[in-house]
């Protein structure tokens, strides 16, 4: 059954494409079973597993890249999957131009935050574990990207899900560790909840769930069901990709191992709720711009309010959570005008430099026996040249300072929210810019720059060889990362064209004016961090400064009590409602039935047993009186005739 | 010779059978109970055969030959028991023998 079928001679020949996400997952199965006796090789064998899946995924993409661009999808069918009546699924991979882009993001960021593992992991007790999950997560985030039905997709959304759980608890002596894996789980169910609900509809709506029969008959879906089924599958992604209004679980999520924060909340899984707007965009469009601008309109509030919880958090891990969050709500404005290939090109450069920030965050923890308080910090470039740089260039991609990597994607999404008439989108757009460049500043300038300050009874020291080697390549890539879709060239964006269609972009003056814009928005952010945390007065000044938004900075600080008010409305009423089935349904309703009967039958058994005296005299007047009973019946009968 | 009515032989039978219901459920001697439950036998022997007499015919005579017999098994298997509750508790009173109760 390997091997390209009849039917699609019109595609390029997959190169060993089963083993993109064979090798992790059989990894994963390997160091489960046998972790304990690999122990300190497990996590070579686990860098081993992901790193050949990115050789087959760029083996893939070259031989994709040969092929002409008509020819440039391919689906490779596996094995049956379920085969009842007429409903048939396999496991089939589709190759494309846009999941292989996913593929190659997933490996290669993949693998360099699994050899950055092996560094930061060391020495833990269940080191073997550690890589089992983080291969087990690979391979269930690389089918997610590969499936070519929506129930495939579905098992790797699930898959990363689970993994998620699990890396978030990795730590579960710790109670809040264990907390925040149970809050990412349920938060993540509710969305998973609707996307599944949105694959029934779409199910029976089209009577197919293979992506490509999804798309090609979206075009003829009525506007509500399309709608409904976008809408749903977008709570999907809201859930997953922490967007408005489940978006709560990511910053707790921070519990978990660094690398896991860069891998999974940052880099890749994340950005699964992107990769599936972005992959049914058909459906998306057909709902007539109800669903597409619900999208924009979440992203751009989502990508907002982060930003503002940014600003006030002192963990570096959280800020960094929350600057996630709001760089994801980017790409979610960005699908909402349209703009799906601008999504993938900030979702791939957001991969680049957020895991390079995580991991540089990760290099300061390690350093300072896992402090993450940015106000013990300050002036750690020095001590750490390795992290202090590398962090500096993740610092200016995401700010959006030209030429880094972040400039260009930030840049082209906002330019397409104007050129697709919401300016209201790209106001929000723009300001966050200004909030990302401001909290970013602060983050950088607070830990790495003015006089060195370190937690008591810690000592910093650079990275160790296996941390810097992840380090410097996704340092150079937050650097050069924005060459894959250069104005002008749009490299990535033609690439993308043939599987979401093309963006809209400015042109001529207007490119510029609004890329000046930008610029100096973000230049204006880093100004402002620094003049109310560097330069000299700066304490004075920052607190002149924050006066005027006092409640601002205060509901901010508080994460403007969301999971308050969830607690209040929607969990406190749950447990509520769980402890009265518990309590007064089951434990005195359905136990009341059971324990009734038993105790009605006893009760009667224990008045009746007297009966039974035991003297012979009393049985034989009983007899007497039933034979009395009989015979007085029957003989009543026989004279009433 | 005249033949004695049949209604009397009836109520004769009777009067023995409700002699025995009394006794035994009176009585407390183990010995006492069994003779008038052999009483309530013979009562319905008697019946048994009047019947077949006002019928004309052996059934009821042959249906008595047959009580006769499991009269004599049970007397057997009843004076037996009796006999060890009495060496057992040097007493026939049935009302000693009630541990067989709630």
């Amino acid at each position: 059954m390997m091997g390209v079928q009849g039917e699609v001679a019109a595609g390029f020949e997959p190169v060993l494409a089963p083993l993109i996400i064979g090798l992790p997952l059989a990894g994963a199965v390997v160091l489960l079973i046998f972790g304990k006796r690999i122990g300190r090789l497990s996590g070579v064998l686990a860098c081993g597993t992901i790193g050949l899946a990115a050789v087959a995924g760029l083996l893939n993409f070259i031989a994709l890249l040969g092929a002409p661009e008509e020819s440039r999808s391919t689906t490779q069918h596996l094995f049956d999957f379920i085969s009842v009546g007429r409903f048939q699924t396999g496991v089939d991979l589709l190759l494309d131009p846009l999941s292989l882009v996913m593929v190659m993001v997933v490996t290669g960021v993949g693998t360099l935050i699994h050899v950055y593992s092996i560094g930061y992991m060391h020495g833990d007790p269940r080191y073997p574990r550690f890589f089992a999950y983080l291969n087990l997560f690979a391979s269930f985030m690389l089918l997610l990207v590969l499936a070519d039905n929506l129930l495939l997709l579905y098992v790797g959304w699930e898959g990363v899900g689970l993994c998620s759980y699990l890396l978030i608890g990795f730590w579960f002596d710790r109670p809040s560790a264990a907390a925040a894996a149970k809050k990412a789980f349920l938060v993540n169910r509710i969305g998973d909840f609707a996307f599944l609900i949105g694959m029934f509809v779409l199910f029976g709506a089209i009577g197919s769930l293979t992506i490509g029969q999804i798309n090609e008959a979206a075009g003829a879906l009525s506007a509500g069901v399309a709608t409904t089924a976008a809408l749903l599958l977008f709570a999907g992604a809201t859930g997953k990709s922490a967007q408005i209004p489940l978006y709560v679980w990511l910053p707790d999520a921070m519990e978990g191992p660094t690398p896991v924060s860069a891998l999974i909340h940052a880099a890749t899984m994340v950005t699964a709720g992107v990769y599936m707007v972005a992959r049914f965009s058909p459906v998306f469009e057909a709902s007539g711009g109800t669903a597409l601008t619900v999208v924009g309109v979440i992203g751009a509030a989502t990508a907002l309010w982060a930003a503002l919880m940014a600003c006030t958090e002192y963990d570096i891990k959280r800020v960094l959570a929350y600057s996630t969050i709001s760089q994801l709500g980017y790409m979610f404005l960005a699908l909402g005008v349209g703009a799906y290939s601008i999504a993938v090109f900030h979702l791939v450069t957001h991969a680049f430099f957020k895991g390079l920030l995580f991991l540089g965050a990760g290099a300061v923890m390690h350093a300072l026996d896992g402090n993450t308080d940015m106000r013990h910090m300050g002036g750690l470039r020095r001590p750490m040249p390795i992290v202090g740089y590398t962090f500096m260039a993740g610092w200016l991609a995401i700010t959006g300072v030209i030429p880094f990597a972040g400039f260009w994607s930030k840049d082209a999404i906002l330019a397409a929210a104007w050129v697709e008439g919401n300016y209201v989108l790209w106001g929000v757009g723009v300001f966050t810019t200004l909030l990302t460049a401001f909290y970013m500043s602060r983050l950088y300038l607070r830990v790495f720059e003015g006089p060195l300050r370190t937690p008591e009874g810690t000592h910093a020291h650079d990275a160790p060889l296996t941390m810097a080697i992840a380090l410097v390549p996704l340092g150079v890539l937050s650097v050069a990362g924005g060459v894959i879709n250069l104005p002008g060239l749009l490299t990535l964006e033609h690439f993308l064209e043939p599987v979401v269609g093309e963006s809209l972009a400015p042109e001529g003056a207007l490119a510029f004016i609004l890329s000046g814009i930008a610029l100096v928005v973000a230049v204006a952010g880093i100004m402002l961090a620094r003049s109310i945390y560097m330069a000299s007065g700066a304490e004075a000044r920052r607190a002149r400064f924050v006066r005027p938004m006092a409640p601002l900075v205060n509901g901010a600080r508080h994460k403007f009590y969301v999971d308050e008010i969830y607690g209040r409305l929607i969990v406190l009423p749950g447990k509520r409602f769980a402890l009265f089935c518990a309590d007064v349904l089951d434990r005195r309703g359905i136990d009341g039935i059971v324990n009734g009967t038993a105790t009605l039958i006893g009760r009667t058994s224990q008045g009746l047993r007297h009966i039974q005296t035991g003297y012979v005299r009393n049985y034989a007047a009983t007899f007497l009186l039933g034979v009395v009973a009989v015979f007085s019946f029957l003989i009543l009968r026989v004279v009433a005739g | 010779m005249t033949e004695v009515a049949p209604g009397y032989y009836l109520a004769l039978a009777g009067l023995m059978f409700s002699i025995g219901v009394i006794g035994a459920l009176v009585r407390r001697n183990a010995i006492v109970i069994f003779m008038f439950i052999e009483l309530m036998l013979n009562a319905v022997n008697l019946m048994f055969v009047t019947f077949s007499r006002i019928r004309g015919s052996v059934d009821g005579q042959i249906l008595v030959f047959f009580v006769l017999v499991v009269a004599a098994a049970e007397a057997v298997v009843g004076l037996a028991i009796i006999l060890v509750i009495v060496r057992r508790r040097s007493s026939a009173n049935v009302d000693d023998v009630s541990l067989l109760r709630w």
